[in-house]
């Protein structure tokens, strides 16, 4: 993206992220039925169920629903735009916080109560992985010396060497970003229902659409963070891989779990690995 | 319009959703659609999904006959579902009202509800039968034009 002007790394990014995005969430359908024994959608099944739903009629409760499903498409997008055009990793962190507030306070604002406890489970999910990201943020900053993506992207050695604990823990991360069992509590994707639709339940038609599409962007942002590890195509694509792998078979190994035990199991492994490599590289070992 | 619709109309047939109602049927239709959503028939590679919420489903599925408590349940659940939308009776008591047709509190099918498209007989009627009915049902979206008018009931 460095030899791209702004504009033209900002449509770039604008226009490929849904589509990879949904190629990995595709990817992840086919293979998950595949380990079940079953063919499966075709990979680019979640361009179907997008175009599907942009076409579709949508039920207004009230209008704040649509009216944040835009502003959460609008917050995602942005967030991958800014990492598109360089931008400093704390400002990404506030940018991408917001942008889980605006589904939350949609979802809120609808008189229901699945789509209220399902808001109020996104929000414990929001806790749990927040603080462990902002600490992998911190781990990026100490390995690489500054918050600039630029920089961090420019080091000398790739990160996944210096700090391949904060990999795991940014794979915790990923895990509950992408709605993975165990942590799939606030809203079940696709086949599987939990509080019939949770936090999803009162957006329909081109507003779930809409919700969609900024999921696909989180993916996207996500993936460009995971390809900070090892800034180089193929480095990055075997980070990748390696992860998108992991979370496939944690995936399809394990249930869905509580937010209690979610609670425990992420934030004492996880701070503890960031920490122990943070102290691995702060006393030079 | 023509290259938007048969865009539109190609991810309609290629991601129906669909919302089973079971109303006050024995179950053995219930049990047959479910195992349709097992890897031995799996639903899933026509993209079909089984949502749980009326205002994601594209696809309403009535088995049993209908009776008169349940009748405004399926109806609030048919209008709560945003245009374009098929309704679908599978197994007989859905279709006419099957063995128990005569019975005092059953209203005799879907049709005495709702506005239904596909009709799938048997009791139950096979998987095969119903994956048949359900792409069956979302033959209307392979024309041009579709049924994706603002208007509904």
């Amino acid at each position: 993206m460095d030899g791209l002007t702004p504009m033209v790394a900002a449509a770039t990014a604008l226009i490929l992220a849904p589509l990879a995005g949904g190629l990995v969430l595709g990817l992840d359908r086919k293979l998950t039925a595949r380990l079940q024994g079953r063919y499966g959608p075709p990979v680019s099944q979640p361009f179907y169920d997008l175009v599907k739903l942009f076409g579709k009629g949508a039920r207004w409760v009230n209008r704040w629903p649509p009216f944040f499903a835009v502003l959460y498409a609008f917050g995602a997008a942005a967030s991958v735009i800014l990492f598109a055009l360089g931008g400093d990793l704390l400002v990404l962190f506030f940018v991408h916080t917001l942008t889980i507030g605006f589904l939350v306070m949609g979802a809120l604002a609808a008189v229901s109560p699945y789509s209220r406890i399902g808001a109020g489970r996104e929000l414990i999910q929001a806790m749990i992985y927040e603080p462990l990201l902002l600490v992998v943020f911190m781990s990026f900053h100490q390995a690489a010396g500054s918050f600039d993506i630029a920089v961090v992207r420019s080091a000398s050695s790739p990160l996944v060497g210096e700090i391949p604990l904060a990999w795991a823990a940014l794979f915790l991360v990923f895990l509950i970003k992408m709605r993975k069992s165990p942590f799939d509590f606030s809203t079940a994707h696709h086949a599987h229902q939990e509080l019939v639709q949770g936090i999803r339940t009162e957006y329909s038609g081109p507003f779930l659409a809409l919700v969609e599409l900024g999921h696909l962007y989180e993916i996207a942002f996500f993936l460009l963070l995971f390809s900070l590890f090892w800034p180089t195509a193929w480095g990055a694509s075997a980070i990748l891989a390696a992860t998108f792998a992991a979370s496939l078979l944690v995936d399809n190994v394990v249930p869905r779990m509580t937010w209690r035990w979610a609670l425990r199991m992420v934030w004492i492994p996880g701070l503890l690995l960031v920490f122990a490599n943070m102290a691995w590289i702060y006393y030079g070992l | 319009m023509g290259f938007r619709n048969a865009i539109l109309n190609r991810s309609r047939r290629k991601s129906p959703w669909m919302l089973f109602f079971n109303g006050g049927g024995c179950n053995g239709c219930a049990i047959e659609v479910v195992a349709c959503l097992t890897p031995v028939y799996d639903l899933e590679r026509f993209g079909i999904v089984n949502t749980g919420n009326p205002k994601h489903a594209d696809v309403l599925i009535v088995a049993g006959t209908v009776n008169h408590r349940n009748r405004r349940t399926l109806e609030n659940l048919h209008h709560a579902m945003p245009p374009p939308r098929i309704v679908m009776a599978v197994g007989a008591c859905a279709c006419t009202g099957g063995i128990f047709k005569e019975a005092y509190n059953v209203l005799g099918g879907a049709d005495k509800a709702v506005d239904v498209d596909v009709y799938v007989p048997g009791c139950p009627p096979k998987p095969e039968g119903i994956i048949d009915g359900v792409l069956k049902g979302c033959g209307p979206w392979k024309t041009s034009g579709g049924n994706d008018d603002a208007t509904d009931d």
